[in-house]
């Protein structure tokens, strides 16, 4: 079991409890406002672009190489940026904040 | 028989898949404070079709790990799911559908996203061979599943080398099954890549020991002691415990051309998804839309158009002012490669080819119609699908010498023309 919260862009805070699948989907699964998942976890859409908490880092890992290629030309993409559906639910991830990008 | 009046107005959408799914939720995004009704012959709670013949084919898992929406988003977003049931007319002078059980539902606002069905050709012995299926949805899935259960040491023969095709020989060759698939024209993806491409995919086959044959036109399946066998015009036959049929789609249009509204080549809308009637819009694989970076009108089967014009047709009928320009995208996935495309080619009259050094496997192919970048297909490579898809959208003129030599940097800077 791990709690997740999303911060969206107005600045709300949704806090989900997940145990398995990726991050994306509980997001989508429960309505999260600005991640969308229209390839439905395949990397392919990067419609589930997350920031994580820098001192979450250490806990989602950091953004593969598919991932950091897809958000390349994004402006709003940096160092702590993630595609969710790449990021697997487990205990290792409890705790985790994510803000959602623009 | 009809339903009671209220004040509330209704939006009713037929067809409950990627276009129908998005458009519900969108619209209740958009502040729609009407009843909204989600109708769809499927009996399965709306799922993720691209999968069906990718990783949900070769997965243990269950459709409901497959889903859309899980069934309390519809529940929240009061959003009411008629699974099972189809419609059998539109009345538009009344504002009425009509169901198969002769009920009927009013509708102030009628979203078709109606989709479309497979192609079954009139091959003499295909309505009565043997574990033969089409590919589109979950309940096609489950029989193709059953069947590689059932047998241990399957022979499967797909006919058609489109994506379709090709997508469920990689997951049934995953699974164990020996597959063969049976391509009519010269080369497999005629219709929507370059020679190049094909020529990738093809290879990509024969290594992974998929036997892919082209010009080979199927003219008759025979019962055979186990199965089938799948005969061709030049006289070679496949013996098949198992036949995927993966030849294109009919739109279903049949219930917006008898309610009167534009056919075309689908249901013809306007930049706001909108029919020839203003209370009826159609979303998604079933229409005939206009497209701004192509100038033409085009029809798609993906979900980027799905969901794009499901939510342009939700802002519109919220009264928003919005016009559809989505640059169209699609992606599939082959044994470990993922290819990733963007644009359409349709006119292209030059190829470049970018390889990348000391990467094999990763490459992509770049169209143009003279200088115009029409649209780029990746191979395990997304930087230059993400360029691509810059680049179209910029409009930019692309320096063609430098993007076919793996010597310069793959980067934006260097590939635009000075």
């Amino acid at each position: 079991m791990a709690k997740i919260t999303f911060i969206t862009s107005d600045d709300e805070t949704i806090t989900l409890e997940g145990t398995s699948g990726s991050v994306m989907a509980l997001a989508v699964e429960n309505g999260v406002p600005g991640i969308d998942g229209d390839c439905g976890g395949v990397c392919s859409c990067a419609t589930c672009h997350v920031h994580v908490t820098p001192e979450d880092m250490v806990k989602t890992g950091s953004a593969s190489e598919i991932e950091t290629d897809m958000l390349e030309l994004d402006d709003n993409a940096d160092e702590y940026s993630r595609l969710c559906c790449q990021i697997e639910i487990s205990d290792a991830i409890d705790g985790v904040v994510l803000k959602v990008a623009k | 028989m009809s339903d009671i009046p209220n004040n509330e107005p209704s939006c009713v959408v037929i067809g409950a898949s990627h276009a129908g799914v998005n458009f519900a939720f969108a619209l209740r995004r958009e502040g729609w404070n009407g009843s909204i009704c989600l109708i769809d012959a499927d009996s399965v709670l709306p799922y993720h079709r691209p999968p069906l013949s990718k990783a949900y084919l070769t997965s243990d898992e269950g459709i409901e790990k497959n889903l859309l929406k899980s069934k309390e988003s519809y529940i929240k977003d009061r959003i009411e799911l008629k699974l099972g049931v189809w419609v059998e007319a539109i009345d538009r002078e009344s504002k009425t559908i009509i169901l198969a059980d002769g009920t009927t539902m009013a509708y102030d606002k009628l979203v078709l996203a109606t989709g479309a069905r497979p192609i079954m050709p009139p091959i003499p012995g295909l309505d009565t061979a043997k574990n033969l299926f089409p590919l589109r949805s979950a309940a096609d899935v489950a029989n193709i599943k059953k069947t590689v259960a059932e047998n241990e040491s399957l022979q499967v023969v797909v006919i058609g080398g489109g994506y379709i095709g090709l997508e469920t020989a990689a997951s049934l060759k995953k699974l164990g099954a020996s597959v063969t698939v049976l391509e009519r024209e010269s080369r497999i993806l005629a219709r929507v890549t370059a020679p190049e491409m094909s020529a990738f995919f093809q290879k990509l086959h024969h290594d992974n020991h998929v036997s892919v044959l082209t010009e080979k036109n199927v003219t008759s399946i025979e019962p055979a002691s186990t199965g089938n066998t799948v005969v061709c015009s030049d006289g070679s036959s496949y013996p098949a415990d198992m036949v995927i049929v993966g030849v294109g789609i009919h739109v279903n249009k049949e219930l917006a051309e008898k309610a009167g509204l534009t056919i075309e080549n689908g249901i013809r809308v306007n930049e706001m998804a909108q029919t020839s009637d203003a209370s009826i819009y159609a979303i998604g694989d079933c229409t005939f839309h206009y497209n701004p970076h192509y100038d033409r009108y085009i029809r798609l089967e993906s979900v980027q158009n799905a969901v794009d014009q499901a939510k342009i047709a939700a802002a519109a009928i919220a009264g928003k002012k919005c016009s559809y320009d989505s640059l169209p995208w699609f992606w599939s996935d082959q044994y470990d490669v993922k290819l990733q495309m963007v644009g359409l080619s349709d006119g292209y009259d030059e190829v470049v080819v970018r390889e990348e050094a000391d990467r094999p496997n990763c490459f992509s192919v770049w169209y143009f119609q003279g200088d115009t970048l029409l649209s780029v297909d990746a191979v395990n490579n997304a930087k230059a699908y993400v360029y691509g898809t810059k680049f179209i959208k910029g409009g930019e003129k692309i320096d063609k010498s430098k993007l076919g030599d793996p010597r310069a940097e793959f980067k934006p800077a260097n590939l635009v023309a000075q």
